[in-house]
């Protein structure tokens, strides 16, 4: 008996073993029933803050609400330069143009006499909402769950509690009640301030619901029915047409049609969640979308996972059948005419760590992954030619690399109300010109983003219009045009334009001590030193003594509202794919001390006078010559040193299909496609559990304790004499 | 007794006024209201009169302790601080500043945790106890001495370098368990064994050596010199008397801890991926959320506050010479 207990360990460990044989993964994250299932699995890192349209403005939301929601226009996935086609919109919006009579303008007419700009839009007939609680109706017609009372409100804690769902056709009065959600005061949409300078009676809009919406009751709003309001801006024409009034011209607003912000809101939706009580047992619109998209949030748990399921009621959207050259030789173009979505589900889990998150990818348990500092290394390499290219282990993987630089920019700013590096006078543009040219953002991404990232020229990435390529495109007062590629000019050529601006050996002229410049920082951690010392290396190389002054993002933007700061890095993603949304960075009236986005508070009237016409401009040879000047301007000037337009480097396992970076649509997952088969077989091949370190321990254990137990026998044998 | 406990309970009253207070400063030291509605609202393109909406609100357009403007007790309660710690007394939590129930998260979010902390608690008890008996019935052999450097050993190492190591080992090398992750029901089971694994290899070097120093502590009593003196094996000695006598400071330290483990663990639960409250309270102070920082730190406080009162009376429990008074 005794000897039978004391060989169950080894026995444990041999039935273990056997057992593993031909079992599926013991580490597989998923359960055992979706073995083989069409199910996409991603990761997130950040847990989405908004998802009601009005107010989600960041990617980590736009990841999963652009799935739900749709615009009326959206980017076609394959075609360059972005081009926008219609979504749920029958075509692009017929515009319109009305002096300050109300008479027609011609297309091409002068800016200054468009008085309104009219947006028709006409929206595809037979597309449903998701089914959703907000639609169900009971026998006799009324909405089942409209009218609950406070008692059956308290219940109901999730969604799922309310069992019946309906759904309800997509008509033209959604866009427009979604238009009046934007103008809501309480709905605190980032876009209000923008679209309140665009849209024909927008403030007044706002101003009316405030003063006609009732109170809220214990800090709940009720529901306000905002289709009796009237709004000049946003009316319907009839079930499928709408028509929007801006004030003058504004072609960049059509861009504005393909972001969530203008996708329909049911009124019936915010009936069933302005119900009182609602809002305090988590029941809103930022937590339960409803939506017309490919996909509907059939899971809302941000701190464990986000699931995605296929809409019964999509409307059939079909894969593009047309694209870029490249496209047909990269196999993007083999579902052409297919009915989308492809994918069942998608299961997006929290990882808010790096590691747990490409180890993962690396087992096969999540389809795509980013690169991570940690893993970079491990996962590309550079060739000769400085091509990024993947490692041997990632190849015989199978695992697939796709870059594409972002349309982004990280500059280096200067405080144009500064009185050493500010101003318009000759000595602060040397000084700042020969700043430019010290800073050598070519090492920064070498050293901080592993290569990932492209020098900046000017301030439009690539992929927008108006940025130039090749010699034309270069600075020539930072770079020379060498062996066909841009060189930074030499450090003595800065040198020479310091001692122009009378700071030889970046000594202050006045003081004979070295200049002192203070660098405004936001990444005050321990990782953010070895970038804050390079940035002294950098003006050490002048002679300048830069001031670190780190502190964290909160003051840092306190700073720049204020125009205390003096030099400063920060970045810009673009909302558009428009020239326009990058040079409005540097327009004279949006200061940032005018409650506006331009941090340099750079201002010229020449560039403002180019930035009113250049915004109104067709794309075109003209334009292109306004933007040429307008960089040209800002080069000379130099409020920026044009730092560099960030790389994105993802990776995607060889059984996810249709993956084609989309840098300003963010409803693509509906054109991805999975082959689960291939994916379970690597699971199995890259996953075997692995017991021998178990069987060890155990063995260990017992070998440790014969010893022991001879010790412990002799002490007490020794005692008993 | 009862007047004892109603003394302390009387007691936590300005404590946790005081806790309220430091925790209050030290948030409004670093965020203002400013911030807070900028980080709700976002960066881009946010106007000042929507941050004002934002505050008006939430109740931060008012001023942080002392309003000169309104009179007599308006002075004091017309204030942030007023308005956001009276509820806490009552256990309304309230909204966070996003607009979630506080009460609701926390009622969700602390079953993953007890998840967690109880069979790390549990586990990380018995080995530690037994292997601090077996150090001191080999004591002063190679064996205690080669422990004691390995329990120092294990003890200087950093808690995230067990993470790492256990996620490197168990879930990427050995494929045994997922390396990261959390599920409800029974799945939950095959999520929580690395967490627990790495749980209670990273806290037997300190528990063991602290439980070995009680079991010395007694092993050379009086009563146990008795105890040897009547011929009773050493095995018996440590198991029937040393360790029951040993268990009472042990015990009363668990005790102490019980009422936190609805707490969480901040690290683990954050590099596990596990939805409970300490990565509850990490993304809060990552999201500058007062509301849910206050609520979590009130809340852990009133729960150190009953496990120290649960020590006392359980000291009363285990020790007959002990009284309250």
């Amino acid at each position: 008996m005794l000897r039978t207990c004391r060989s169950w360990p080894l026995l444990m460990v041999v039935v273990l073993l056997f057992s593993a044989c031909g079992q599926p993964p013991w580490n597989n994250p998923y359960p055992a029933s979706q073995s083989g299932e069409n199910i996409l699995y991603g990761a997130f890192t950040e847990r989405p803050k908004h998802l009601d349209p009005v107010r989600s403005y960041s990617s980590n939301e736009y990841a999963f609400i652009a799935q739900i929601y749709e615009p009326p226009l959206q980017y076609h996935f394959l075609k360059r330069p972005y081009e926008l086609v219609p979504l749920t919109a029958h075509a692009l919006p017929e515009v319109r143009y009305l002096d300050a009579n109300g008479k027609p303008l011609a297309a091409d007419a002068d800016p200054d006499r468009i008085a309104v700009s009219e947006y028709l839009i006409e929206i595809s007939p037979g597309i449903q909402y998701q089914p959703h609680a907000a639609f169900a109706k009971d026998e006799e017609g009324a909405y089942r769950y409209h009218d609950l009372n406070t008692q059956a409100v308290a219940r109901i804690n999730t969604l799922d509690e309310l069992p019946e769902t309906g759904t309800r056709e997509l008509i033209a009065e959604d866009y427009v009640y979604q238009i009046k959600r934007l103008a809501t005061p309480w709905l605190h949409s980032p876009i209000a301030g923008l679209m309140g300078e665009h849209i024909l009676g927008f403030q007044a809009l706002s101003e009316k619901i405030e003063d006609e919406a009732p109170d809220p009751v214990n800090g709940e709003r009720p529901f306000f029915d905002l289709r009796q309001v009237a709004f000049e801006g946003a009316e319907v024409i009839d079930r499928y047409r709408y028509r929007i009034r801006l004030e003058g011209r504004y072609p960049q607003f059509v861009y504005w049609l393909a972001m969530p912000f203008f996708a329909p809101m049911p009124w019936e939706a915010e009936a069933l969640y302005g119900q009182l009580g609602m809002e305090q047992n988590n029941l809103t619109l930022d937590w339960y979308p409803v939506g017309t998209g490919p996909f509907m949030l059939s899971e809302n748990n941000p701190n464990l996972r986000m699931v995605l399921t296929r809409n019964p009621n999509f409307h059939g959207e079909r894969y593009p059948g047309a694209g870029m050259p490249e496209d047909q030789a990269a196999g993007l173009l083999e579902d052409a005419g297919k009915p989308l979505p492809f994918i069942d589900q998608a299961i997006y889990s929290l990882e808010q760590e790096s590691i747990p998150y490409w180890n993962k990818f690396l087992q096969g348990y999540y389809d795509s992954s980013g690169v991570s500092s940690d893993a970079f290394d491990q996962a590309i390499q550079f060739d000769a030619a400085g091509e990024a290219g993947l490692t041997d282990d990632m190849r015989e993987q199978g695992i697939e690399l796709v870059t594409a630089v972002q349309t982004s920019i990280w500059y280096m700013g200067f405080n144009m109300l500064d009185p050493l590096l500010g101003g318009d006078s000759e000595r602060a543009r040397l000084l700042r010109q020969a700043i430019s040219i010290a800073v050598d953002f070519d090492e920064y991404i070498s050293i901080f983003a592993n290569g990932r990232g492209v020098e900046g020229q000017g301030p439009i990435p690539p992929g927008i219009f108006g940025h130039r390529e090749g010699e034309a495109g270069i600075n020539p007062y930072v770079f020379d045009w060498r062996d066909g590629r841009a060189v930074r000019k030499p450090l003595d050529d800065a040198k020479a334009l310091l001692a122009e601006a009378g700071y030889a050996d970046g000594r202050d002229p006045e003081t004979g001590r070295p200049l002192t410049i203070y660098y405004e920082a936001m990444d005050a951690g321990p990782d953010g030193k070895a970038r804050l010392n390079w940035m002294r290396k950098q003006f050490d190389k002048l002679g300048i003594e830069l001031v670190v002054r780190a502190t964290d993002y909160n003051r840092f933007q306190e700073k720049m509202r204020k125009g205390t700061g003096q030099v400063f890095m920060w970045g810009w993603n673009a909302d558009y794919p428009d020239p326009e949304n990058f040079f409005f960075l540097l327009y004279g009236p949006n200061r940032k001390v005018d409650g506006g986005e331009n941090a340099a508070n750079y201002q010229n009237p020449e560039f403002d006078q180019l930035f009113e016409r250049m915004k109104n401009m067709e794309d075109g040879p003209e334009r292109q010559a306004v933007i040429d000047r307008m960089t040209e301007i800002i080069r000379h000037d130099a409020p920026w040193s044009f730092g560099f337009y960030p790389k994105a480097f993802s990776l995607h396992h060889q059984w996810l299909d249709n993956v084609k970076p989309n840098l300003m649509a963010n409803n693509t997952l509906k054109y991805r496609r999975l082959e689960p088969e291939i994916r379970e077989q690597l699971r199995e091949r890259w996953n075997p559990p692995v017991l021998w370190p178990i069987g060890a321990l155990v063995v260990i254990l017992i070998l440790g304790s014969i010893p022991a137990l001879m010790v412990a026998r002799r002490r007490e044998r020794s005692r008993a004499r | 007794m009862s007047a004892y406990i109603l003394r302390r309970l009387l007691y936590a009253i300005p404590i946790l006024i005081g806790v309220n207070l430091i925790t209050f400063l030290l948030f409004f030291v670093v965020n203002s209201p400013d911030d807070m509605a900028r980080m709700q609202l976002g960066d881009k393109r946010v106007t000042q009169e929507a941050i004002d909406t934002w505050k008006a609100e939430h109740g931060y357009d008012k001023p942080l302790l002392f309003n000169a403007d309104a009179g007599g007790l308006g002075t004091v309660t017309e204030t942030i601080f007023f308005d956001k710690s009276l509820k806490l007394f009552a256990f309304d939590f309230g909204q966070s500043d996003s607009g979630r129930d506080i009460g609701f998260d926390i009622r969700q979010r602390m079953w993953p945790s007890l998840a967690i902390a109880i069979p790390t608690l549990l586990v990380g008890l018995a080995i530690s106890v037994s292997y601090a008996l077996m150090i001191v019935f080999f004591r002063a052999t190679y064996i205690d001495f080669g422990s004691v450097v390995l329990l120092v050993a294990m003890m200087s190492i950093s808690g995230l370098f067990y993470i790492i190591g256990g996620q490197f080992l168990i879930g990427k090398l050995f494929h045994l368990v997922p390396i990261s992750g959390y599920d409800t029901g029974l799945e939950a089971l095959k999520f929580l064994i690395l967490p627990v694994v790495v749980g209670v290899v990273a806290g037997i070097g300190s528990s063991t050596r602290l439980y070995r120093t009680f079991f010395l502590e007694e092993i050379n009593r009086d009563y146990v010199r008795t105890a040897r003196a009547k011929g009773l094996r050493e095995r018996v000695v440590l198991f029937r008397h040393v360790l029951r006598n040993a268990l009472i400071p042990i015990l009363t330290g668990v005790v102490a801890v019980l009422p936190l483990l609805f707490m969480g663990a901040l690290i683990i639960e954050s590099f596990f991926g596990v939805p409970g409250l300490g990565s509850y309270t990490i993304d809060a102070i990552n999201r500058q959320d007062f509301s849910i920082v206050r609520a979590m730190v009130f809340l852990g406080s009133v729960l150190y506050i009953i496990g120290l009162l649960m020590t006392d009376i359980s000291y009363t429990l285990v020790d007959p010479r002990v009284r309250l008074s």
